[in-house]
């Protein structure tokens, strides 16, 4: 039996290594046009701030893929011909399989403007962009960044760092205000301000504009403001990487269509990670998550459902977790929905660098927001599934910090708040 | 480097070519950051006038021993370092700094680091071996010693007084770099704290009032002789109750004060709290602790030395205190040779040449990585027997690899993170810096209210610690490690 793995980021390495544990025999081929190893995504800014080597972002030692004896191939495949089980490779011939995961991932999303290939206009999303930001940053003194999501304040950091003035435009008001309740999103806003990044809100790139030589010279804003620059970092999201899958039989819609054991509509095809769509049955919309830790997880049950166990995806309770400058950001369970009942306890520490949020409705907590403060997963995990009511979770609230210690503490600050607004 | 022609990602960038192994990473083209505060220039100049003073004493020796010369050369250099690093840092928003550190040739295994390794090596072996060249440097510090001991400079005090400047201004350093954590500002105060306490201020003292010079933060086996015979009965045969004491507290600390503080709060409580070397480590060797090998083949070199280590001192110990009961001919042969082999090649040449001279090459902690004896009962300890880990914050971990990357006693930590398993390494010093870089609040350094919780096996510390003697741990990788 071979499997296949089209992309080695961590839902493929994940669904490769837990094939590995159920079937010790099977041959299992890793290919990947990016990078010959699998690394952290997630690290690509610190190599460029030189927090980090390249090979310090590589979860494992070189040595594992051999004694996985997980095959690596260096390639970038460029069709598949799924009644004859054979990928189409650049380099090579062609590749047999008798079980194949697409685990292609995202692709940075296009601003659609005819400016877009100007010299000085890019995306940070792989390697690639790593390589062409190395080169873009030698000709810049001031950059615009389009898309207020958590690469546009990545990119947004790490030019910073370097000296370089930063302008980031969000169509939003202010950053991030889809997924961060507004107070949560106005203390972002300020963090970015406060490093002397110029955060325009309300605002979209309408034009890009060449300097006369194809260099970015500036661009035009929607409020027709006209910014002068020499580099604009493109970062408006990304959507799932499925132009392998064109002329395929594989049934697609935003990604790869697949039930929820992750079995597209060709069989011992899979798909799994960013570039997925789940189909749900009952009715609700398809889920295309794209996060790190889901890309993780749905490699695992991938990895599992392809070796042979029957398992079926259940991402349980939603986290997440990020890092804006020094601000960390953690998330657990529905926060900012607008759900009905829903209620919202918010304590903010007076310097304006931490806060902690916890939702909740009649029937029990749904949520837990923290700025600037650390929660512990597991706790804050089971209270959400145990449905633990307010009264309960204020009481308790000290075992769901995770901050260092001596580190000032916010659960006694969080009850003292909730008492003084109870009376 | 090379430029592909379009700068996004998808199937129709074939023609990508990029070697990553094998690209350098270097400071990225263009603007090169943040400008250094002018106040911080002018401390550095402050501190260059301080080396100028010194230098004057040492090329016309008339003029040294004054205290005028002392404070010119030392407090120049003290306070010019100490504003350098408090200026470098003041205007930055407080969190991780470690903007460039991969760029830096001084923190990067770079001209100046290999320079500062050599200096550093060359340093140690004066020190130990040819102190006679020292001679005129030591008498720069005549007029402190002659105020805290009563008597003129020699060679320990000259070093003792050089370490405590490193401590003390590198701790500056630490406070100003570190100062949005509680946790590294304490812990930097203990260990400033007991290296100008107890291994500087008042070992001199008891000098001074005619008292054994005694270490009250070193311990045997670190401090081997304090358990040897010949410094039990010297301390013993001293006149009053002290020299008693002194043997007590060594013979408690090493007995009955470690196993029980180990137990409650892990290695830390003396690796990045008390002891002068982890003192050294985490404040001087503090912009070299990336450097330290994360391999598994670098563990296994680990462990196997610093358990050898162990072995050895342990041995001679007990063969120097059979020697003073048994008289045979046998053991009259072996103990002294033994103590000196010790002496020379573990005391002077592993503990200050290599230990500290290779860091800015080997990273920071060289001896505390691989030789320290006390570092391997300690982390026995903590291993097998303590509540202390590493928390592991459910599945948060994005295998960025900043933890790894930034511990200096070369634990993968991030091989247990994105597993989501905690972290119990015997050779977990517990500074606490992969919780601080951590961009995702993963980690947290703790004890539970129990040890049973750690691991799974944890509960029978004893079965545990059999597994591990038999061979798989000591040898063995990363699920049945020590």
């Amino acid at each position: 039996m071979h499997v296949a793995i089209v992309g080695n980021g961590v839902t493929g390495v994940t669904a490769a290594t837990r094939i590995r544990q159920k079937q010790p025999t099977w041959k299992i081929s890793l290919i990947s046009g990016e990078s010959t190893h699998h690394y952290s995504r997630p690290a690509l800014m610190y190599i460029f701030m030189g927090h980090m080597m390249y090979r310090h972002t590589k979860p494992f030692e070189d040595a594992f893929w051999e004694e996985q004896r997980l095959e690596l191939i260096r390639d970038w495949v460029t069709g598949i011909d799924t009644p004859g089980k054979r990928l189409m490779l650049y380099k090579r011939q062609s590749l047999a399989y008798d079980r194949l995961l697409i685990a292609t991932g995202s692709k940075p999303n296009r601003i659609g403007c005819v400016a877009e290939h100007l010299a000085g206009v890019q995306g940070l999303y792989g390697l690639p962009d790593l390589q062409t930001l190395y080169e873009n940053v030698k000709h810049t003194r001031r950059a615009v960044i389009t898309g207020g999501g958590l690469i546009g304040i990545e990119l947004a950091e790490m030019l910073h760092g370097r000296g370089i003035e930063v302008t980031l435009l969000i169509k939003e008001s202010s950053y991030w205000n889809r997924i961060l309740p507004p107070e949560e999103s106005a203390m972002v806003s300020r963090i970015i301000e406060e490093q002397g990044i110029r955060l325009i809100g309300n605002t979209r790139l309408r034009e890009i504009l060449d300097n006369g030589s194809g260099r970015v010279g500036g661009v035009l804003t929607d409020a027709g403001e006209r910014i002068d620059c020499d580099f604009v970092g493109t970062t408006i999201g990304v959507s799932p990487n499925i132009d392998l899958l064109r002329n395929t039989s594989i049934e697609t819609g935003r990604g790869v269509l697949v039930d929820d054991s992750f079995r597209t509509s060709v069989t011992d095809v899979f798909a799994a990670g960013d570039c997925a769509e789940i189909v749900n049955r009952n009715g609700r919309p398809n889920l295309i998550q794209q996060v790190w830790y889901t890309g993780k997880l749905q490699g695992e049950v991938a990895g599992s459902v392809i070796a042979g166990e029957e398992r079926t995806y259940a991402p349980g309770i939603w986290y997440n977790s990020a890092k804006f400058f020094d601000l960390e950001y953690q998330v657990y369970g529905q926060v900012n929905l607008g759900l009905p009942g829903e209620k919202n306890l918010y304590w903010e520490h007076p310097g304006g660098r931490a806060s902690v949020r916890i939702v909740y409705t009649d029937e029990g907590v749904i949520g837990f927001n923290f700025m600037g403060a650390r929660g512990r997963h597991r706790i804050c995990e089971r209270w959400i599934v145990e449905q633990r009511p307010l009264s309960y979770v204020l009481e308790h609230l000290d075992q769901a910090e995770f901050d260092p210690e001596f580190a000032q503490r916010v659960a006694p600050a969080v009850r003292r708040m909730a008492k003084e607004q109870a009376a | 480097m090379n430029v592909p022609s379009s700068p996004l990602i998808d199937p129709q960038t074939i023609g990508y070519v990029f070697d990553e192994e094998h690209t350098n990473y270097e400071e990225p083209p263009g603007p090169s950051g943040h400008p250094t505060h002018p106040v911080a220039k002018i401390c550095a100049a402050f501190a260059a006038v301080g080396a100028l003073v010194l230098t004057v004493q040492l090329a016309a020796p008339d003029l040294a021993g004054s205290w005028v010369g002392f404070l010119a050369g030392f407090g120049l250099i003290v306070a010019g370092t100490s504003g350098y690093f408090w200026f470098c840092y003041k205007d930055t928003v407080p969190g991780i700094k470690h903007d460039r550190i991969m760029f830096s040739s001084t923190m990067h295994q770079g001209i100046i680091g290999w320079a500062l390794g050599l200096f550093l090596t060359g340093f140690y072996m004066l020190l130990y071996w040819y102190p006679e060249y020292l001679e005129r440097a030591i008498r720069l510090v005549d007029p402190l010693a002659l105020a805290l001991a009563g008597q003129p400079a020699d060679q320990w005090f000259f070093y003792g007084f050089l370490y405590t400047l490193a401590i003390v201004t590198f701790g500056v350093r630490m406070f100003m770099k570190y100062r949005h954590s509680r946790y590294h500002t304490i812990r930097t105060s203990s260990v400033m704290f007991f290296q100008l306490g107890l291994a500087f201020l008042l070992p001199q003292f008891l000098r001074k009032i005619g008292e054994p010079e005694f270490y009250f933060s070193y311990f045997w086996p670190l401090k081997y002789d304090y358990l040897f015979p010949g410094t039990v009965s010297y301390l013993l045969d001293t006149p009053g109750t002290l020299g008693s004491f002194m043997v007590g507290w060594g013979a408690a600390a090493t007995f009955v004060i470690t196993p029980v503080l180990t137990y409650f709060f892990g290695k830390r409580w003396y690796c990045s709290w008390v002891c002068g070397c982890g003192g050294l480590a985490e404040t001087l060797g503090d912009p070299w602790r990336h450097l330290t090998p994360k391999s598994t083949a670098s563990w296994r070199i680990e462990r196997a030395i610093i358990y050898t280590v162990l072995v050895v001192i342990t041995a001679t110990t007990v063969v120097l205190w059979l020697n003073t009961y048994e008289t045979s001919a046998w053991l009259d042969k072996i103990a002294e040779p033994m103590r000196e082999w010790y002496g020379f090649y573990i005391g002077a040449l592993f503990s200050g040449v290599i230990g500290v001279g290779f860091y800015p090459v080997l990273g920071t902690r060289v001896w505390c990585r691989l030789g320290c004896p006390m570092a391997a009962i300690l982390g026995i300890l903590q291993r097998f027997f303590s509540r202390f880990r590493i928390t592991t914050n459910g599945g948060q971990c994005m295998s960025c690899g900043n933890c790894t990357t930034y511990c200096e006693m070369g634990i993968d930590v991030r091989a247990y993170a994105e597993r989501g398993e905690n972290i119990v390494r015997a050779s977990c010093v517990g500074c606490g810096v992969c919780a601080a870089v951590c961009p995702r609040g993963v980690l947290k350094l703790e004890s539970g209210k129990t040890h049973k919780d750690r691991y799974p096996g944890s509960d029978r510390p004893l079965g545990a610690l059999r597994t591990a003697l038999k061979g798989v741990g000591i040898c063995g990788d990363k699920d049945g490690y020590v």
